[in-house]
């Protein structure tokens, strides 16, 4: 099976139903012949980026199929190139990547991207407003600390005193005792 | 003394001389496949005129620029892109 893509551009001055009528009667033609219909997009009306046929806007069609081979090619574009109704058509073969990309196209993960990246701006302010208040409540934590710091000074001092005292007394023990055992030798 | 001053260190933007390395999105951001329907994508990698980029301004790796080239030309088929024209942009 290969994969096809034929997209062609209608007369814009035919009637809604004509054009839906052109548009149908090859997707018929391409049933008909064995093919299998994956997707049919509607473009819609489009200008034209130059004019064809003294036309400048033009209906967009895009139809994507499968089809056991291409023997009924020849005689497909002959009926498009004869159609009066068609401004302009172009089919192309699809590789395997083009077969995914208009895959997930229409499963909207190719446009859904940049939705997403317009989620994540949409909820990056909510931190953004949220943060102000962590930084509220760090302000008493640092004045509490600045206190803390500031009062254990104090009482340090108070207490490493009699710590020093206590290290002199072990001291002189330590030397009462020394003296005492070179007096017993 | 003006060289102590901070607010006119720099008298003009030190990045301007720095040039950017180049790179092909297509291999960076692992874009596959072209399409060539989306002219508003492929508006990048034309001039004003409508004509293609080289390869040289765009960066891309050769295997996307012909993918980008042919995807052009289809595109100018299709009457989604001028062949010619000014002020494209």
């Amino acid at each position: 099976m290969k994969n096809y893509e034929v997209t062609f551009i209608v007369d814009p001055v035919l009637s809604g139903d004509e054009i839906e009528a052109t548009a149908q009667t090859y997707v018929n033609y391409l049933d008909k012949v064995g093919c299998h219909i994956v997707h049919v997009d509607k473009m819609g009306l489009r200008t034209l980026a130059y004019e064809i046929k003294r036309r400048s806007s033009g209906v967009y069609f895009c139809i994507e199929f499968q089809s056991p081979n291409g023997e009924f090619m020849d005689d497909f574009e002959l009926a498009l190139r004869r159609d009066e109704r068609l401004l302009r058509f172009l089919t192309i073969a699809l590789d395997k990547f083009g077969v995914k990309y208009n895959d997930d196209k229409r499963n909207g993960l190719i446009g859904k991207k940049k939705r997403a990246g317009a989620e994540t701006k949409e909820e990056a302010p909510a931190p953004v407003a949220a943060a102000p208040a962590p930084v509220e409540a760090a302000a008493p934590v640092v004045t509490a600390e600045e206190f803390a710091a500031a009062a254990p000074a104090v009482v340090e001092e108070e207490v490493v005193e009699p710590v020093v005292e206590v290290a002199a007394e072990a001291v002189e023990e330590a030397a009462e005792a020394a003296t005492e055992s070179e007096e017993q030798a | 003394m003006a060289t102590s001053r901070d607010d006119i260190k720099f008298l003009s933007n030190p990045k301007i001389g720095q040039n950017r390395k180049k790179y092909c999105r297509f291999r960076k951001f692992g874009i596959k496949h072209i399409d060539y329907k989306d002219a508003d994508f492929l508006l990048q990698f034309v001039n004003d005129q409508g004509k293609l980029l080289p390869r040289r301004i765009t960066g891309n790796s050769l295997k996307f620029q012909r993918k980008i080239s042919t995807a052009v030309k289809r595109a100018r088929h299709l009457a989604l892109l001028p062949f010619v024209t000014d002020m494209l942009k």
